[in-house]
This record gives C-alpha cells, sequence and structure tokens, in this order.
C-alpha cells in the first residue's frame, strides 16, 4: 500500500464532511479528524463508510474506535486489507 | 415488540409528541400515521389567520415516525436516561402544504444503522396519497455509559 497515494485517498474521501479547511489544506498522518478537521461523530460514521466501500472492507466497532486520525485509519485499511488477501 | 410498545417508549408527550399510530414496523422500515389537531398551538401563528403546517413540524414527524421509532424497535430497548438520541442532519423538500384536521402516513426505509447512526429515506403522504415531503433524515442513538 502505498503511503502518499492513501493519504490522498483518504483526503478525497473526508473533503465532503471536514469544517477545518485550514486543518484539511495542511493533513499529516498525524491530523486528528475529530479535533482537527472538525469532523462531527454523526459524519464520521460516513466516513468510515465511505473507507468500507472505497476499499471495499468491513471495519467493526472495534476498529472504529481507534480510527481517530489519519494514521490510525491507514493502519487499519492496511491489517483489513491484508485480511481478506 | 408490539406496536404499542414502541409508542410507549417514545421519549415525547403532547404538545410536541408527533405519532398517533404505527401502522407497519420491521428492520427495514416503518410506516405511520399522525392527525394535526387544528387546536395546536403553532397553527395561531404560522400563518396569521392562514394556518399552514410549519416544515419544522413536517421534518419532526417525518423524524419521530421514521426515525425515532425505528431507532427503538432496531436497539428494541427502553431509552433511558443512559441513552441519547439525537437529530444529526435532514435533508427534506416540501412538495404540498399540509392543513390543520390532515391525517399523514409516514414511510421510512433505513439506509443504514451502523455505529449507532440510523440513516433513513423518508416519504411523508398526505390523505389523499400525494407526496408531500420526501427526503433523508440522520440521527445518533448513543450508550451514556
Amino acid at each position: 500500500m502505498n503511503k502518499e497515494q492513501t493519504i490522498e485517498e483518504l483526503k478525497n474521501i473526508v473533503k465532503p464532511y471536514i469544517q477545518n479547511q485550514e486543518a484539511f489544506d495542511v493533513l499529516t498522518e498525524d491530523t486528528d479528524f475529530i479535533n482537527d478537521l472538525k469532523i462531527n461523530s454523526a459524519n464520521l460514521v460516513d466516513v468510515i463508510l465511505d473507507i468500507e466501500e472505497k476499499y471495499d472492507i468491513v471495519i467493526d466497532n472495534e476498529a472504529m474506535e481507534r480510527m481517530v486520525n489519519v494514521k490510525a485509519a491507514m493502519s487499519i485499511i492496511e491489517a483489513k486489507l491484508s485480511e481478506k488477501n | 415488540m408490539t406496536n404499542q410498545d414502541i409508542l410507549s417508549k417514545l421519549p415525547y408527550s403532547k404538545p410536541f409528541l408527533f405519532v398517533d399510530e404505527i401502522l407497519q414496523i420491521d428492520e427495514n422500515g416503518v410506516e405511520g400515521t399522525y392527525t394535526f389537531d387544528e387546536n395546536l398551538d403553532f397553527y395561531k401563528g404560522h400563518f396569521k389567520d392562514n394556518p399552514v403546517t410549519p416544515g419544522v413540524i413536517l421534518t419532526e414527524v417525518m423524524a419521530q415516525i421514521g426515525l425515532v421509532c425505528l431507532g427503538i424497535f432496531l436497539v428494541n430497548d427502553v431509552l433511558n436516561k443512559n441513552t441519547a438520541i439525537a437529530l444529526s442532519s435532514t435533508d427534506i423538500e416540501f412538495l404540498k402544504p399540509v392543513f390543520p384536521n390532515e391525517k399523514v402516513t409516514v414511510i421510512s426505509k433505513k439506509l443504514y444503522f451502523r455505529f449507532g447512526k440510523l440513516k433513513c429515506k423518508v416519504i411523508m403522504k398526505n390523505e389523499k396519497g400525494e407526496e408531500a415531503c420526501t427526503g433523508t433524515i440522520a440521527g445518533m442513538i448513543v450508550s451514556r455509559s
């Protein structure tokens, strides 16, 4: 999994839900979905569902709770993709 | 859970209870009715000498029947003080006016219920069976443990 490419894909997924454009413009692995991007908890569910659809994976409650920032999202996506293969 | 059980578990009372009857409910959706009493307070001011049901009230009727009743059915539990429910988004188009004494039917189909978020496609029909409102509504059911 290419890191830069995945960050770019995640940016496209979260874009419709962000409330803080400045934080989005300088998004890194450490960017927090709720505290930095100001995505509300209801919209975070849509982010997760969009990630499931994009990567054809199923995210459970436990993984959902860990998915607080870009880095955690990437590691969960990577783990779920490797489970599939 | 019977339809009556669901009605008894609704966290509303007059003058803000907007569900009369559940016609049908299963894990994929719900259908219910409400009749607008002509003595409801908001008709005195919306509009002056020309009572029409406000869009926010139509939205509330759609949310109470289409989202909250279905949510109670899906979690199969009473909404107690450890459970918080909240409306998170609405996107409704209003097609026909709804007047005092009209009986409306709300038909809601579940789009998804994941991670505590319930999102539904909801239609309100008037007594003639015409679509009065249509759109999507979402809310959260969260346990405060």
